[in-house]
């Protein structure tokens, strides 16, 4: 018997050995190991061997058994591993061939200048807030310190609806409307659609976007109109960017100023983009003028503020050095794909 | 406005700066300089130099040979200008010398080197120059010939600074004044900011009394018959004028702020509106009626000759100068063609006056005419001006010896205007500006702007020129300024915390916009007034509510002239856009206001509404733009099934591809194929998919408030059904049976076949739908099914709808 199995188990190993995949494996594996296989038919005669041996033949054939499957588990690890290898051999391919796109739509450049205006100034605790684009000549001259046959009137190139209602030319109606509201502070910024009356070239439209920011609390000074522009201003364009303030005139705000930014093409050296100044004006600003506070029912003795407008297109244009401001309002594919 | 930098130089005499310097500092006290031209930036070597003699070329017949002194010696100059001759005095420019440009006017950038050499063989050391080749025009030199050398007076100190002599060493500043400072569009105000802003002495001219001992009371009386558009009215008398040229001084100075010289009575008027910034009016008294200014309304439609011979249609808004009998100018706009200074003039009526600056404002709108007097005036001048800027131009009248000024002004002034008072308040000024100024250092800038102190009353004293100066902030402003804005401090707000966020609308209209990018359609922008035109091209019927649009008065032209009622014309504009540029596969959205009157005409605001609008063309059809539309909902957490009416009855969209979108009962958009008329409209061939989503509906339905129902264990059962469905049958009717029948257990369904064709009887289509069931707890047996399969096969059957094996 011992012999038997013995002969078995080296008929078994040369076949293994001989298997060159992993199909013929099996084979060997279902002739030796399987139902009716070689060493099943031994134990399967195991009841004609007395009780004493049987526990002795027992232990060999299962030792039989077992360091036959030892060796197939073996042999079948290494002939997977040889097939996988020659797969993935086969399996190359070239990885400079064009990518499958899924192609994502874009965002218009004015929106991702507004967006990243939105997180700035939320992050410092603003509220983003709207008003009507149509508007009553009221909120967008009286309120703010412009009344009737004031010269910026005519500056504005007003559309008018009639006497009443307007299209805004500015977004600093909707601080009158948030003013009004009667709740104390305020930090918002009003991003939207104005109007003037322009015609339409490479640095002109008759509609275009302002996103307008308003602070009114106890104790709002000048020092923190510069202090939070500042910051905008580098988290906009960059952590280096230094700002300047130059006195200027709005009717609403008083002191008012306009900001420039150190050129983010040059640094402030001086270049083609910047026209050799080393600055960029990017907007105006001032402190809320103290008529336009009690116009709109806040006491200027108890509460300042300051105000700020930016040109949206201005900021996208520069940022994104588009050299045509008709082609925000186009809308080819090919442009709007590059955002 | 620009002034002479020299010009304030001479009234701030310790001013020593360069142009770059003047205009960094001049900035940064808020008189903004735009940009400067030094007028010698291309000339060097010119000097005034004195023709000697004049020979013939001998191997050229327009060229001569002239020996031109030139101070220290003289020198050997060729050349082909007509109008050269011995005795002249001309600008020559020396070897190694620089000119402006050609004497054909022609500029070139950095100037022409001028270098001696040969001309025909003859050598020339330099180059006799013309005032085109200097930089300047015949229009500033009104004596120069139209072709030749630019002859300088008899007296021109041969050897010197031709340049200088001329004035053209000067540098022209350009200023942005802001319409608040009606006093710095003058030399004056500007002088005195320079001053301020350089800390250095202000020194305005000194005007003396003038005057014979007539008195011009005697010669010309003034009456203002509407003193609400006229303060004031001086009137003074000139006699026995000589016209002539002003003297080169006043020339300079005239051409340096860009004023063409004419002669001395012109040029004084002009010299002292640039100095003071007063508008002056000179009459031929000879030519005025009855001896008597009035000044009055015009009366309705009445005619007037201005001096420039117009003939002008006035109406009774407009006011006017006029003599005893008839008008004699427009009021700070224009004279009179009838009572106009000529060379023969012998007496002349000098008028300084303030007009309302308004009236002058939309007068001269009106007239159609802006003239340099209006453009002062209609800022709002200073009436406290006049009276001074009168004196000055009677005083250079007698220094110039232009004429016998006479004694006397007659002055109608009845409301003198007085100055404003404002507490003085130093501890308000460094609590809204966030600095710690000292009191005396701002009372210090104050006296550099010639404000005054009252110091008993602790009073601020404003003069009448600043009158845009009326409250506390607008003395921190002054204070802030002459500080220096970058010395203020930079500091953050303190106070109350507040919560940055988007509005609810603006975060639902984000994910609305991100759903529309993620099945690739980009964001266009178009503008909100268009065409009424549009409602034809979108074949909206003459009776549609959609044609009742907000107009604008005064729009750029019709195309631009209606606020837009429907938001479809910008889309296929630029979807139109696109198709002529040969650009495939094209998907655009716009998140955009309709503006829908409330009624017509408009007493108040529109209603704006926000539409999302998408089109597209190329790849997809109009389930690919149902998917998008379904996506956008899903995304906004509007999570019930939307359905879809056939019945939109858009005329601008295919009759048979189109439908409105409705959820929870409500319309919230319509979408379809683009109606191929419309499409034609547009120029657009290829077929064109729209979906419009009213945005307020959205928002009202759309959540954040989504709720997980677990992930389901047990498997489910699917049953295919196969049928054959009356053509005229929707997949929605038959979605509704599973819907109603398919009982609690019927999980979802999809279509998965669709076909007409040979194999299906006439007038029906072959439909089939997998439908899943599943139980939450256990497995399904085929008799937790069969019932409600029996249902629904039930009411399908009821549809004429035949069920295949």
């Amino acid at each position: 018997m011992k012999e038997k199995l013995q002969k078995i188990k080296d008929e078994a190993v040369r076949q293994i050995s001989e298997s060159k995949d992993l199909a013929k494996l099996n084979d060997v594996r279902v002739a030796v190991l399987g139902k009716k296989g070689e060493l099943t038919a031994v134990l399967k005669s195991m009841k004609d061997v007395s009780p004493q041996e049987r526990p002795i033949i027992g232990q060999l054939v299962n030792e039989t058994r077992e360091s036959i499957e030892k060796i197939l588990e073996e042999t079948k690890a290494r002939l997977e591993a040889a097939e996988l290898e020659i797969r993935l051999r086969h399996e190359v391919i070239d990885v400079t061939l064009p990518a499958k796109k899924n192609s994502l739509g874009h965002r218009h450049p004015n929106t991702i200048a507004l967006e990243e205006m939105e997180r700035i100034f939320t992050g410092m605790g603003y509220e983003v807030v709207e008003g009507p684009e149509v508007e009553y000549d009221y909120y967008n001259f009286e309120a703010l310190n412009i009344p009737a046959n004031h010269p910026a009137k005519d500056e504005q190139d007003t559309f008018y609806i009639n006497d009443k209602i307007i299209l805004r030319t500015q977004t600093s109606p909707v601080q009158v409307r948030e003013m009004e509201k009667g709740k104390l502070p305020i930090r918002m910024i009003a991003p939207g659609r104005v109007f003037r009356s322009d015609e339409v070239d490479a640095t002109h439209s008759p509609s275009f976007h302002q996103v307008e920011g308003l602070v009114i609390d106890k104790n709002i000074t000048f020092a923190d109109l510069k202090g939070t522009l500042a910051e905008f201003a580098k988290q906009l364009f960059g952590a280096d960017t230094k700002v300047k303030f130059r006195p200027h005139h709005f009717p609403f705000t008083e002191p008012s100023a306009e900001m420039d930014v150190t050129c983010f093409k040059c640094g402030g050296k001086g270049c083609r983009f910047c026209k050799g100044e080393g600055w960029i004006e990017i907007l105006g600003c001032g402190m809320v003028h103290p008529r336009v506070l009690r116009m709109s029912g806040i006491d200027p003795t108890e509460y300042s503020g300051f105000a700020f407008g930016v040109g949206l297109e201005r900021i996208a244009l520069l940022k994104y050095e588009i050299d045509d401001m008709r082609l925000l309002y186009e809308n080819d594919q090919r442009f709007l794909d590059q955002f | 406005m620009n002034t002479s930098l020299k010009w304030i130089k001479d009234l701030v005499p310790g001013l020593t700066c360069t142009p770059q310097e003047y205009m960094d500092a001049m900035t940064l006290s808020g008189s903004k300089v735009e940009g400067y031209c030094c007028m010698d930036q291309d000339l060097d070597k010119i000097v005034i130099g004195k023709v000697m003699s004049v020979e013939r070329h001998p191997d050229a017949d327009k060229l001569v040979i002239c020996q031109v002194d030139i101070g220290e010696k003289t020198i050997q100059i060729v050349t082909g200008a007509p109008n050269v001759a011995e005795g002249a005095k001309v600008p020559v420019v020396l070897d190694g010398g620089r000119v402006a440009g050609g004497h054909d006017g022609s500029v070139t950038p950095g100037g022409i080197k001028i270098k001696k050499g040969k001309l025909r063989g003859v050598e020339s050391d330099g180059m006799m120059c013309s005032i085109e080749e200097l930089g300047a025009s015949r229009d500033m030199f009104p004596l120069a010939p139209e072709d030749g050398l630019y002859l300088l007076p008899e007296d021109a100190p041969v050897g010197e600074d031709a340049v200088a002599y001329l004035g053209l060493d000067d540098t022209v500043v350009e200023y942005e004044i802001t319409s608040n400072r009606v006093d710095c569009f003058s030399v004056l105000g500007l002088a005195r900011e320079a001053a301020a802003t350089f800390g250095k002495k202000f020194v305005p001219p000194t005007v003396k009394e003038t005057g014979n001992t007539e008195n011009a009371a005697d010669y010309i009386k003034v009456t203002i018959a509407d003193q609400d558009l006229c303060s004031r009215y001086v009137a003074r008398v000139v006699k026995n004028i000589k016209i002539a040229p002003s003297p080169e001084w006043m020339q300079r100075r005239l051409r340096a702020q860009g004023i063409r010289p004419i002669n001395n009575i012109v040029d004084i008027t002009n010299y002292v509106m640039e100095e003071y910034g007063q508008p002056m009016h000179a009459y031929d008294l000879d030519r005025i009626e009855g001896r008597e200014i009035v000044v009055r309304r015009a009366a309705k439609d009445e005619k007037f000759v201005t001096l420039d011979g117009q003939e002008r249609v006035l109406d009774d808004s407009i006011l006017m100068i006029c003599d005893g009998k008839r008008p004699v100018g427009i009021a700070g706009i224009m004279g009179g063609e009838n009572s106009m200074i000529t060379d023969s003039v012998q007496t002349m009526l000098f008028e300084a006056a303030c007009f309302d600056g308004t009236n002058i404002r939309l007068s001269s709108k009106k007239i159609g005419m802006r003239t340099d007097a209006s453009s002062k005036f209609e800022k709002g001048l200073d009436p406290n001006n006049a009276l001074d800027a009168i004196n000055r131009a009677c005083q250079l009248i007698e220094e110039l010896g232009a004429g016998e000024v006479v004694g006397g002004a007659v002055d109608v002034y009845d409301k003198v205007k007085e100055g404003r008072r404002l507490p003085f308040e130093p501890e308000k000024y460094n609590a809204l500006l966030g600095t710690d100024i000292a009191a005396e250092t701002m009372l210090s800038y104050f006296k550099a702007l010639d404000l005054g102190y009252d110091e008993a009353k602790r009073e601020v004293l404003i003069p009448t020129f600043r009158q845009d100066l009326e409250c506390d902030a607008d003395l921190a402003e002054e204070v802030a300024r002459f500080y220096g804005y970058d010395k203020i401090p930079t500091t953050l707000p303190s106070g109350e915390a507040t919560t940055g966020q988007l509005s609810f609308k603006l975060r639902i209209e984000a994910l609305a916009r991100e759903a529309a990018q993620f099945c690739g359609f980009s964001q266009g922008m178009t503008y909100s007034f268009e065409s009424p035109k549009v409602f034809d091209k979108l074949l909206l019927p003459e009776d549609s509510p959609l044609r009742r649009a907000v107009v604008i008065s005064n729009p750029l032209g019709e195309d631009f002239s209606i606020m837009r009622t429907i938001s479809l014309n910008g889309m296929l504009t630029s979807l139109s856009t696109n198709m002529n540029r040969r650009n495939k596969n094209v998907r655009l959205y716009e998140l955009g206001n309709i503006y829908l009157p409330h009624q017509i005409p408009v007493t108040e605001l529109p209603e704006e509404r926000m539409q999302f609008t998408l089109g597209m063309y190329g790849d997809g059809d109009f389930y690919t733009m149902k998917g998008v539309v379904e996506e956008i909902l899903y995304k906004v957490g509007m999570r019930q099934k939307a359905q879809y009416d056939q019945n939109a009855e858009k005329p601008f969209l295919h009759p048979g591809r189109q439908a409105n979108v409705i959820y929870d009962g409500d319309v919230i958009g319509y979408l379809g194929e683009v109606h191929p008329l419309t499409a034609s409209k547009y120029d657009m061939k290829e077929r064109v998919y729209v979906a419009v989503l009213d945005m307020p509906k959205i928002v009202a339905q759309a959540t954040f408030d989504y709720k997980y129902s677990g992930i389901a264990k047990f498997p489910a059962a699917t049953r295919d059904i196969s049928m054959i469905v009356p053509k005229n049958v929707l997949a929605g009717d038959i979605e509704k049976v599973f819907d109603k029948k398919g009982g609690k257990l019927l999980e979802s369904y999809a279509l998965f076949d669709i076909y007409e064709g040979a194999q299906i009887k006439p007038g029906y289509k072959s439909l089939a739908y997998s439908l899943s069931f599943r139980a939450g707890d256990r497995n399904l047996e085929d008799a937790d099914i069969t019932g409600a399969m029996d249902k629904i096969v039930k009411a399908l059957e009821a549809m004429d709808v035949e069920l295949r094996k």
